[in-house]
């Protein structure tokens, strides 16, 4: 991936990726929602070594912009070979639960501003016959629990979509990555009380950008969450009904 | 609450923490003080703020801007030395003044107005902070320079995090040719063969710093090595590579608390005698990579674990020419005395360019820095007596590697702390601030502090 258009980069994970690609001398179109959280990550990358770094703010949850986002991009970088879409929201599952609103929010960032995306840049990557699409989802989207469903369905519909379009394009030479970290130690996890899972940003960063170099297609990062989830996965569901998780 | 400690491991005290993500954030409403932490890098209570909360720096990361033809680096409070490195020493620059560790962050650097082995040649790391931003907990933002707000520059620098919140630094780096240093060591016999080498060396040397045998006694008090360099010049030849050249970054660790028989007067004895007599008493030269020579301790990872969970107290300080001799030797023959082993003891000469910061704690004369294992009252004598000795030499101890300085030594150490109180933000303290300096806080207050300074 030599240029590179980040969705989201502003969040923790998205950050560290973009470190390492500024380091490898990659160009970069950076998008995120607040000015001033946008330009630091960006004056960052550009002194991190970024061959070309541009950058929009954009609110992914008006989808009318989309397309004229990709076109900016593709304009800014002279073309594109890679996408890492970082963006989306935990949501708070009590309140999603009590509000449909709430529940809407969610899947409207995690899911529908995701294929919304994911529509305009598999037919460009389709049509050049080449990149890398690297989408971030979440261990949390293989099985649903009673914590955080709305969260892992969002997440959970976006897997299933990135297997369509992997199917798709596999024929296209174009890679989608799905990225599922699990836990990881973000400002979106803050208020949660930490133990030995929790990964850092960097970590899950390089795990990201090894998997997208050797174009995988599913990896959990770190590794250790493809032995946990296959255990969750696992688990009859007339036990795991009753299972407090 | 949690429980945090800082590089010395004691005290341990409980506080809130509350993790910084962006520059331009609001500052936090919390019950209670805010002190900014970065690294923790500090020894003693200078970065723990007891019931308070800890401002957590270290998210503030990201660099501003680097000009690789100035030199000019422009970052967060956050940025580690260590990644400032990483940037500039492959485009030829190199940070102007570098303590003995560079994981610690720029903010920190400026809060305690750090200094390193060419202070008799550059001065304080403040003196290369071009500009940075003050946020206070009144919500203003004031850019402080030596010719803008100069009231905040000189307060902030050296300031110990009271001031208010330094959100980002700009620093002037420095050119070098090559990541080598040329090295060489000189033993010395005595102090006084200390101090005839320390000052000759300072008009050819960029870089001294002396290693002390804190056992030694008698005719041998106060015998070590110095070493001495510079940075290579673009071409060097003839001189072998020291193999440490190598090791880059972390690469031992302290895996665990060392129990506490495992230093005693005997190891520590031993150690020393056999570094010493390594060197067979005649200068050795070669070259070695910055790494070793700046950061021979960052090699290993968590090294204060050494000395257990007990911890250990720093003592740094320094004394003016004037009564150095005899303040030093009295301060090494108490510690030799004391049967504390200090594992590792540092002489280096401070010269004479003021440091910018109105509580910053170099200044000429001679430094001395020990650190003794935390075995209670006997160690707390100990460094008390060092205290007095210092005192009297007209001296002053270094406030980042204290634990225990009484308010009556902190007030004649650091004549302009009256100024600097004017500038300390009503929201900001810290442990130590709260000890060594009562007199901040309401009149019912501090005596109720004052009676709970005790030893360990």
């Amino acid at each position: 991936m030599k240029k590179v258009l980040v969705l989201g980069a502003t969040s923790a994970i998205a950050q560290a990726t973009v470190r390492l690609l500024a380091a490898r001398g990659a160009s970069l179109y950076l998008t995120g929602r607040n000015a001033a959280n946008l330009d630091a990550v960006t004056k960052d990358a550009a002194t991190r070594g970024a061959s070309n770094v541009a950058s929009q703010v954009v609110d992914l949850n008006d989808f009318d912009t989309h397309e004229a986002l990709v076109e900016a991009a593709y304009t800014a970088l002279d073309g594109l070979d890679g996408v890492v879409l970082a963006h989306g929201v935990l949501g708070d599952q009590a309140e999603a639960q009590r509000s449909w609103t709430a529940t809407e929010a969610v899947l409207r960032t995690n899911f529908l501003s995701a294929v919304s995306l994911l529509t305009v840049l598999a037919n460009r990557f389709e049509a050049q016959q080449a990149g890398t699409l690297v989408v971030i989802s979440s261990v949390a989207g293989d099985r649903g629990r009673q914590s955080n469903y709305v969260y892992g369905a969002s997440k959970g519909a976006l897997n299933v979509f990135l297997q369509g379009l992997r199917n798709r394009l596999a024929k296209s030479n174009v890679a989608v990555v799905t990225v599922k970290p699990g836990f990881v130690d973000t400002p979106m996890t803050a208020h949660l009380p930490k133990n030995k899972l929790f990964a850092s940003p960097e970590k899950v960063a390089r795990g990201l950008l090894s998997a997208a170099d050797s174009r995988k297609n599913e990896v959990y990062v770190p590794g250790i969450w493809a032995l946990i989830m296959l255990i969750i996965r696992t688990i009859p569901e007339t036990v795991f009904k009753r299972m407090k998780l | 609450m949690k429980s945090r400690e800082s590089w010395g491991r004691y005290p341990r005290v409980e506080q809130q923490t509350h993790a910084l993500v962006w520059r331009t954030d609001a500052l936090p409403t919390k019950d209670g003080s805010l002190l900014p932490h970065g690294l923790g890098r500090s020894y003693g209570d200078s970065c723990l703020n007891a019931e308070g909360t800890l401002l957590l720096t270290t998210g503030l990361d990201r660099f501003i801007a680097f000009d690789p033809a100035t030199g000019v680096v422009r970052c967060e409070a956050g940025v580690s030395l260590d990644t400032i490195l990483r940037l500039a020493a492959p485009r030829g620059w190199f940070l102007p003044v570098t303590p003995g560790t560079k994981f610690v962050t720029v903010g920190g650097a400026i809060a305690n107005d750090v200094h390193g082995k060419n202070h008799h040649r550059g001065g304080t790391f403040g003196r290369y902070v071009r500009r940075f931003e003050l946020l206070r907990s009144d919500g203003s933002r004031r850019v402080c320079a030596p010719d803008e707000n100069p009231d905040w520059y000189g307060a902030t620098i050296g300031g110990l995090g009271l001031t208010g919140l330094v959100t980002w630094a700009e620093v002037q780096l420095k050119p070098i040719s090559n990541p080598y240093v040329l090295q060489e060591t000189v033993p010395f016999g005595n102090l006084e063969g200390f101090l005839d080498v320390a000052r000759a060396s300072e008009k050819d040397y960029e870089f001294t710093m002396a290693w002390v045998d804190c056992l030694a006694r008698g005719k041998k008090l106060g015998r070590g090595l110095l070493y001495r360099g510079n940075f290579a010049p673009p071409q060097f030849d003839g001189l072998p590579l020291a193999k440490s050249h190598l090791s880059h970054g972390v690469g031992l660790a302290v895996p665990m608390d060392m129990p506490a028989f495992c230093l005693n007067r005997l190891s520590v004895s031993a150690f020393n005698w056999l570094y010493y007599h390594r060197q067979n008493g005649k200068p050795k030269q070669r070259l070695t990579h910055y790494d070793p020579f700046f950061y021979p301790l960052d090699a290993i990872y968590a090294w204060n674990r050494i000395y257990g969970r007990r911890g250990f107290l720093q003592f740094q300080c320094v004394v003016p020419y004037a009564t150095a001799k005899d303040a030093l030797k009295e301060i090494l023959e108490r510690s030799s005395r004391g049967g504390l082993p200090s594992f590792l003891s540092v002489l280096k000469t401070f010269g004479d360019i003021p440091s910018p910061g109105w509580l910053s704690f170099p200044r000429e004369g001679v430094t001395l820095a020990m650190d003794f294992a935390n075995r209670g009252e006997k160690t707390w004598k100990l460094v008390e007596d060092l205290d007095r000795l210092t005192r009297q030499a007209g001296g002053a101890v270094y406030p980042a590697k204290d634990a225990r300085m009484s308010p009556a030594n902190f007030a004649a150490y650091f004549p302009r702390r009256e100024r600097f109180m004017q500038y300390v933000d009503p929201s900001f303290s810290s442990s130590f601030w709260r000890r060594a300096n009562p007199v901040s806080l309401p009149s019912s207050l501090s005596a109720d502090l004052l009676s709970e300074i005790r030893s360990p």
